[in-house]
């Protein structure tokens, strides 16, 4: 690459394109392939389940956060546990 | 309580999507609370366009059937803090767009937006209908070429008949959008004219987007183009557009390409 050409090359947007399609893509052919959710989903599931067992959590106080990449994904569950503190209290006494 | 809007065609391809993301992006930018609702079922697109597809963890039929809440299912965006989207499913069957469902879901986030505008799903069938029956206004994307503009046609006799605006006896607010607009081959006249789409289809004239490169380059990154290039041709024709739809009388103009000397010298690469 020559000096001008590296100064004046724009950035292009082809390869974003082909690097978002290519961990979008990877997801899907799991999600769509066998008619189920995807691996992330199906945590989040059972996740929630678990805790529902445990502890009455409201919907509204459960944050859930993805970003799915292409060596790893994050799910982020962030549960507002109401009176678990004072749970732990109790069971202390016990 | 928030303007329902619906971004429909009939024809498929014509640019619904693109255009349901720079509008409410121009709308949001403006300072308006905007929520974009995907109805395409299926075959979402919005996510990609929006550049959110990483960030979906629950979409509109899961807020339907109760396995999360509107709040949950919202992906706030990153570059507009006004601007929302709720995805449509990949995995389900579009059967799962109850009319009940749908109703409520537009009913609470009218609620919470000034803006709810919906992608409609290319066709006539139940997504399409979904989309458009809870509407208050509608933008009819138009393409200037004959198959786009008798379906749009068709879609505008279902907007006066089947929604729940019209069984009503309101009338629907209906707006023509005509994209791909290429004023080369419309001066050698060789695509129909706007004036000739306007006659035929008799509604008021929303806009005229040129035909882009800023638009692929646009969706190539994940953004609205009024969001990724807002100096570009259609974006500023997208701008402009949502300004009239905020009720502001701005004439419309087709926008083109500015070209500065720094282009002449370097010919621009094409994304
Ligand atoms: N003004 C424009 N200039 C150039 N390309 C455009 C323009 N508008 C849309 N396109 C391109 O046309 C294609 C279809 O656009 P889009 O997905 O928005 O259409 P649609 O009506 O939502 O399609 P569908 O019916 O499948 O949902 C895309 O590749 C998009 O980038
Ligand atoms: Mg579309």
């Amino acid at each position: 690459m020559t000096f001008l050409s590296s100064i004046f090359k724009r950035r292009s947007s082809a390869p974003v394109a082909r690097d978002r399609l290519q961990i979008l893509l990877a997801h899907e052919r799991i999600a769509v392939g066998d008619g189920k959710d995807d691996l992330l989903a199906k945590l989040h599931r059972e996740i929630m389940e678990v805790i529902k067992r445990h502890v009455a959590v409201d919907q509204d106080k459960v944050q859930i956060k993805m970003d799915r990449g292409a060596q790893c994904s994050v799910l982020e569950i962030d549960v507002e546990v109401p009176g678990l503190t004072d749970r732990a209290e109790n069971a202390k006494k016990d | 309580m928030a303007k329902v809007l619906v971004v429909t065609s009939g024809k498929g391809g014509v640019g619904k999507t693109t255009t349901t993301a720079a509008l409410g992006a121009a709308l949001a930018k403006a300072g308006q609370s905007v929520v974009l609702v995907d109805f395409d079922v299926g075959l979402r697109n919005l996510d990609l366009v929006m550049g959110a597809e990483r960030r979906v963890v629950f979409d509109l039929i899961n807020v339907i059937q109760g396995d999360a809440n509107l709040a949950q299912a919202l992906i706030k965006d990153k570059r507009v803090d006004t601007l929302s989207l709720l995805p449509a499913s990949q995995t389900r069957d579009k059967d799962a767009l109850t009319p009940e469902g749908v109703a409520k879901v537009i009913a609470d986030l009218s609620k919470k937006f000034d803006w709810v505008i919906c992608d409609s799903p290319a066709g006539i069938e139940r997504g399409a209908q979904m989309a458009m029956h809870h509407a208050d206004m509608a933008v009819i994307v138009t393409n200037p070429e004959v198959s786009s503009v008798r379906d749009s046609d068709r879609i505008i006799g279902m907007l006066d008949s089947t929604t729940e605006k019209a069984k009503a006896g309101e009338k629907m607010e209906k707006f023509l959008l005509i994209t791909r607009y290429d004023p080369q081959r419309a001066a050698r006249g060789d695509m129909l004219g706007t004036d000739d789409v306007l006659e035929i289809l008799s509604i008021p004239l929303l806009g005229i987007i040129p035909e882009s490169a800023d638009v692929l380059k646009a969706s190539n990154v994940g953004a609205p183009v009024t969001i990724a290039e807002p100096d570009s041709a259609p974006a500023r024709a997208y701008t402009e557009a949502a300004r009239r739809l905020m009720g502001e009388k701005v004439e419309v103009t087709i926008p083109t390409e500015r070209k500065g000397l720094f282009d002449w010298l370097f010919k621009r690469r094409v994304a």
